[in-house]
């Protein structure tokens, strides 16, 4: 658990509209290093790029406690985020501008449908 | 020999004694209250997971409606400032986050849930420039709106952390439940009807052998009891003949003198008799004593 303690920041995969929203809010952080808590997604990255990221956010790094992540990047990458089992960080799929949010497609939601029976 | 084999999968291979016997009943006491106590914890568990179940889905769909408002205030931005901010955001973002979090613990039946706390250090301002020209309302009004958004997100984190967590523990409590009910409670009871009877094979053996005993002795007795009654009658009929010679022989008086004296013969006879059936019934009674030994 104290290996938990240190983990205080956010991190984001999105596009780049939900990015900007969300450092607004002030959860971006840049180290000296010029590692960023946050990576934005377009149209022309690849999906190999993105789960390179996704891994380094939520394996590589022990500062971050929750990785949010548009739900249509989630979907480009679904294996790799429904294969996550790990309790820290948290991986939370997030609505974006462009793609309404579908709680069908989320992996967690639809653990929760499940338990519920329907 | 696989008949053997199972039976040491039924049951636990000890020596079947009385004192293993109160051991292994000591210990289906201890599986049967572990069990209680395991199935309550779980019991608790579930509760608490269908709490956050229902939570996370009511949270999940309040997010949906939470970024949309959020994403709506952004477009007001990009709107009145009139280009698009967000390549300046992001290259004004500095070393260390304003929105941070904490994770504390929460203990429910022994499992520590950790939730995640907002932390703002409102001393960090990286947008200070960001909307100057134009539209720095909107983008004050934008910050607001999504440091709210990132608290319901926060939130619903917490949630799903206990989510995952809770799923793990239930599942680890239901198999040690169902351990407990299904092999170690059943093993412990064959292991206890095992031992009771052998126990009660070795009392039939032991009892057994007693009677055995016991009918070697009455045959020796049976024998030594004839031998005397025989001797008894041969005496008898001595006395009988010796009495007659002495009628024949001499007077009256005399008889009565022989007589007397055959009497007392007689008594003696008895007396040793008397004695052999005492030393007869001390046996019985011995058996009696066991046969109580070995009923209870």
């Amino acid at each position: 658990m104290s290996d938990n303690a240190n983990r205080t920041l956010i991190a984001v995969i999105g596009d780049e509209d939900t990015i900007t929203g969300l450092l607004l809010a002030g959860i971006g952080q840049v180290s000296e290093q010029n590692t960023k808590n946050f990576y934005v997604v377009n149209g022309s990255t690849k999906e190999e790029d993105i789960e390179a990221k996704f891994r380094e956010f939520t394996e590589e790094r022990k500062d971050i406690a929750i990785v949010l992540v548009s739900q249509f990047i989630a979907e480009k990458i679904r294996s790799t985020v429904d294969s996550y089992a790990k309790t820290f960080p948290t991986v939370l799929e997030i609505p974006s501008k462009d793609h309404p949010y579908d709680p069908e497609k989320d992996s967690v939601l639809r653990r929760v449908r499940r338990l519920f029976g329907e | 020999m696989s008949k053997n084999r199972t039976n040491n999968i039924h049951r636990e291979s000890v020596f079947p004694t009385r004192m293993t016997l109160g051991l292994m009943k000591n210990k289906l006491k201890g599986a049967e209250q572990g069990h209680s106590l395991l199935k309550k914890k779980s019991e608790a568990l579930t509760k608490r997971f269908r709490d956050i179940l229902k939570r996370i889905e009511d949270a999940k769909l309040k997010m949906g409606s939470v970024m949309q408002v959020a994403s709506f205030s952004l477009a007001e931005v990009s709107y009145a400032t009139g280009e698009n901010i967000g390549y300046q955001v992001q290259e004004s973002v500095s070393g260390e986050a304003r929105f941070k979090v904490r994770a504390s613990a929460e203990n429910v039946s022994g499992v520590i849930l950790p939730t995640f706390e907002k932390h703002v250090n409102d001393e960090i301002n990286d947008f200070k420039l960001t909307g100057l020209g134009r539209g720095g309302q909107q983008v004050i009004k934008a910050k607001s709106v999504y440091s709210s958004a990132v608290e319901t997100l926060v939130e619903l984190a917490s949630l799903q952390v206990s989510f995952g967590i809770l799923d793990e523990v239930i599942k680890v409590t239901n198999r040690r439940v169902n351990a407990i009910e299904h092999v170690i409670i059943p093993r412990v009871k064959n292991t206890i009807d095992y031992i009771n009877s052998e126990l009660d094979e070795l009392d039939r053996e032991e009892f057994y052998r007693l009677k055995k005993v016991q009918e070697k002795k009455q045959e020796e007795l049976a024998a030594q009891d004839a031998e005397l009654k025989k001797q008894m009658l041969e005496q008898a009929e001595l006395n009988k003949r010796l009495l007659e010679k002495i009628k024949l022989e001499e007077g009256e008086e005399a008889v009565e003198e022989v007589q007397a004296e055959a009497e007392a013969k007689e008594q003696e006879q008895e007396q040793e008799q008397k004695t052999v059936a005492a030393e007869e019934s001390e046996p019985q009674n011995l058996l009696q004593e066991q046969e109580d030994d070995v009923i209870f």
